[in-house]
């Protein structure tokens, strides 16, 4: 029976859509059965990011309305055999999804896998809410800056009310995903440290993934980061988050690919 | 006995208390019929709400009135008071009220079956942290947060707000005209806050008491602020 998690945000271009392919990715390398599912009808990318935009036939909405089975929608990633991709639509808007409709998408993605993977859209309207209704829990993607992580805070009081495990009187776990970490800037004090961070949202911490180049690149040709080069400092910190996601106690450290001056910064930011 | 007109009976703090005020109707059958029927249409009509009764159409014995309130009881209307009772009979359970004519003399003690304390502020107190764009809201006593208020989060209250975190969104106390409220957090990062209107924005703060334990206070029209140890 899968996990069901949001990757969320609020604001926009923190790197919800990377997030969610590169621990989607992650998951699956391990032998983990994983579907990332792209909530942002309209303005989708997760296809993009995960290289499978030329094989999108059926989309969420078609599963959500009733036009296409799970089965048929569901796209099998190239490289690896256990991670699926369900595309949101380009031409919909978010009317289409209706409430009923995403939670019986969700309650028949459970069984086949061992973790689902909403990519919200950013913003708190109807798509975000959506994406994080059914959810188990929630991982927030914040990078450290006052604008994103006040965002931050809004979506965390969203999911402790809106949810339905909210409404059930359950706690929502919520676990801070602090992207785009740059430990050079946050030691000169252009960047909030992790410690200004935690303070403000007061949430456990999943991982720190340090501001690379490698992201960018990743996504430009459509490849999860941590497959792209599982070696650099933002795929071992995104391999780190998802082992976490799975239990596994891992120390955390803001793995760079800078030198020594780097670690010093890092060390004092953290 | 005459009616009961206590001359002065409250003891007025900055400004009047709002109540519902329920005038039932013979037969009180039917009314309480009405009540249920109003209720079945929207249940939370009531809830948290404070209620005067005026029987002042209605001849009642002691025991019909307790009876009546035993009946409001049941559906979860509190009775703040009663107005205009023309019997002396009632046992006192509930206080009698007497609408102000002129006197509003704050320091006048209460006298005579005056209702010497309008049922006790209920206050709130709140131990998760309070997220951006969330509101609380209390209308009738203090607010406690064992924790931090958020950029973007708001506290309305009647009376004092006590932060024991660091305060980042705005507060507003004494909201609905209490001078004598205060504010208290453990560390100041506000927005705005603001006593019985009266407010200082983030930038008219002085530096020095950002980011340090303080206290707010109302000085005549003047917001003071100062550190506490």
């Amino acid at each position: 029976m899968a996990q069901v998690l949001v990757v969320t945000s609020g604001k926009g271009g923190v790197g919800k859509t990377t997030t969610t392919a590169a621990l989607g990715a992650a998951l699956a390398r391990e032998g983990q059965r994983v579907a990332v599912v792209d909530f942002d009808v309209g303005l989708r990318n997760l296809d993009l990011v995960m290289g499978s935009e030329r094989r999108v036939v059926y989309d969420l909405i078609h599963v959500v309305q009733g036009a296409a089975k799970l089965s048929q929608a569901l796209i099998r990633d190239k490289r690896i055999e256990t991670l699926y991709l369900l595309a949101a639509s380009q031409t919909r808007d978010k009317d289409s999804l209706s409430d009923d409709g995403v939670e019986r998408v969700i309650d028949e993605l459970r069984p086949s896998f061992d973790w689902v993977i909403c990519d919200s859209p950013a913003g708190i309207e109807r798509g975000a809410l959506l994406a994080m209704r059914h959810a188990d829990f929630a991982v927030v993607v914040a990078n450290p800056e006052v604008s994103s992580v006040r965002d931050s805070d809004r979506v965390i009081g969203l999911l402790d009310s809106i949810t339905d495990k909210a409404k059930h009187g359950e706690p929502m776990d919520k676990y801070l995903l602090l992207t785009r970490y740059d430990p050079i800037r946050v030691g000169r004090g252009e960047m909030l440290c992790v410690d200004d961070v935690l303070d403000i949202l007061c949430i456990p911490l999943l991982g720190i993934i340090p501001e690379s180049k490698d992201v960018l690149q990743a996504s430009n040709v459509g490849t999860p980061v941590t497959l792209n080069n599982p070696k650099s400092a933002p795929a071992r910190a995104y391999s780190d988050a998802a082992r976490r996601l799975r239990g596994e106690l891992v120390p955390l450290a803001v793995p760079t690919d800078y030198t020594l001056l780097g670690k010093l910064f890092g060390r004092r930011a953290a | 006995m005459p009616t009961e007109r206590p001359s002065t009976s409250f003891k007025f703090r900055g400004g009047s208390f709002h109540a519902l005020v329920l005038k039932p109707e013979t037969p009180l059958s039917t009314w309480l019929a009405d009540v249920d029927a109003l209720l079945a249409r929207s249940p939370g009509f009531f809830a948290k709400k404070s209620v005067v009764i005026d029987i002042s159409d209605l001849s009642l014995t002691n025991q019909s009135f307790l009876d009546l309130l035993e009946e409001l009881s049941t559906r979860e209307i509190r009775i703040l008071g009663v107005e205009g009772p023309n019997s002396s009979d009632f046992d006192g359970r509930i206080p009698i009220l007497a609408r102000s004519q002129t006197s509003k003399d704050d320091s006048t003690e209460s006298a005579g079956y005056a209702a010497s304390t309008p049922s006790p502020a209920s206050s709130l107190i709140i131990e998760a942290p309070v997220r951006s764009g969330q509101s609380v809201v209390c209308p009738d006593g203090d607010v406690t947060i064992v924790a931090s208020v958020a950029s973007g989060a708001e506290i309305v209250a009647a009376g004092s707000v006590h932060i024991y975190g660091t305060l980042r969104g705005r507060v507003l106390a004494g909201a609905y005209g209490n001078q004598r409220a205060r504010i208290f957090c453990r560390r100041l990062e506000a927005e705005l806050i603001a006593i019985d209107g009266h407010y200082i924005a983030a930038e008219e703060i002085e530096t020095h008491f950002r980011q340090a334990p303080i206290r707010a206070w109302l000085d005549g029209d003047a917001l003071k602020i100062t550190t506490m140890a």
